[in-house]
């Protein structure tokens, strides 16, 4: 914790918000404590607690306050899918027109085996690529074969793309935005 | 990395909607049917064997601080050199060797985005490689939490 954090970094929701009622220096504890993944113990909100100076009560209203305002967006297992066998990991880009890329990247996104799509920019000239999204198989030919199928029912054969596998993982954690290295 | 029925359960029940009350592992293991103490040692476990990062929050990016996704072109026989220089840069959470002339793909993290083009500008003279710095425009899906193929999985 060498470095300086203001409490502005925790500013969700609104100022009536009960949460707002709780310690901000807490609560910016609390979620440095939680990027490090809930306590494995039989009551992990009394240990969060005794670590941020709140009570459970309120360890527990802010979690639940933060799901509900979307700073959090998921709270469960996180699944390190390399392990398990996906080893077939594929960032597809793609060059589309910018016309285009907000309806296509929105389809995308309701494909199955499409697990990641967002809009990135280009930048010219070594890197024209504006939609990335993600494939995490289990084998490259059938990551493969589902692009193909991507390509064919979304008639893509047009737009330029490359297919970028990851071999290795040097580093794979969640986000720490609060809390430090 | 084959897992037994128990396991395969507590990951298909339990990638979202953990529940918040005293005794969380409590409730998960009248759903799976075995003892508190059993889920908190099987989440041990799928931790200590690196199945499972952590168990708790994915905070939404836009919202939690300032992240972006960046680019280094390594020459071939450095990368293993240059991804533990990245690494040892603040914040970084995700370091990927990829198939391309730009073959390591990185994500920084820090509280805003002044900071965070700071700790890359440092890394981007330490590294003097150049570099894509591709922050997000739009998402339009965004969720790791999918439902694993276990049948699929060799």
């Amino acid at each position: 914790m060498s470095q300086p954090l203001s409490a502005n970094h925790l500013a969700v929701g609104s100022p009536n918000s009960a949460i707002s009622e709780i310690s901000a220096w807490g609560l910016l504890r609390l979620r440095q404590q939680l990027e490090q993944g809930l306590p494995l113990v039989p009551r992990p909100y009394l240990a969060l607690s005794e670590r941020t100076g709140l009570s459970e009560q309120e360890v527990m209203s802010a979690i639940s306050q933060w799901q509900e305002q979307g700073l959090i967006k998921r709270f469960g297992l996180v699944v390190k899918h390399r392990t398990l066998g996906y080893t077939a990991n594929a960032m597809v880009v793609w060059d589309v027109p910018d016309e285009q890329v907000s309806t296509l990247g929105k389809t995308m996104a309701d494909v199955p085996f499409i697990t990641l799509c967002y809009q990135r920019p280009r930048r010219l000239p070594d890197w024209p690529y504006n939609l990335f999204c993600m494939i995490h198989g289990t084998n490259r030919e059938r990551v493969l074969a589902q692009l193909d199928s991507l390509i064919a029912d979304h008639n893509l054969q047009h737009i330029q793309h490359a297919v970028l596998f990851s071999n290795k993982a040097y580093r794979q954690r969640g986000g720490r935005y609060v809390s430090h290295d | 990395m084959r897992l037994d029925h128990t396991d395969q359960q507590l990951i298909n029940h339990y990638q979202r909607h953990l529940p918040v009350c005293e005794r969380p592992y409590l409730e998960m293991s009248r759903q799976l049917g075995i003892s508190e103490q059993e889920v908190i040692e099987r989440l041990q476990s799928l931790q200590s064997r690196d199945v499972v990062g952590r168990v708790g929050p994915v905070f939404e990016h836009s919202r939690a601080g300032a992240s972006l996704l960046a680019a280094v072109a390594a020459p071939e026989e450095q990368m293993d050199l240059v991804a533990a220089r990245i690494n040892r840069a603040p914040g970084v959470n995700h370091n990927y060797a990829r198939e391309h002339t730009y073959n390591l793909w990185f994500v920084m993290t820090a509280p805003d985005y002044e900071l965070l083009d700071e700790h890359l500008d440092e890394l981007e003279q330490e590294l003097k490689l150049p570099m894509l710095r591709l922050p997000m425009v739009e998402g339009y899906h965004i969720d790791l939490g999918f439902d694993i193929d276990w049948e699929a999985l060799p």
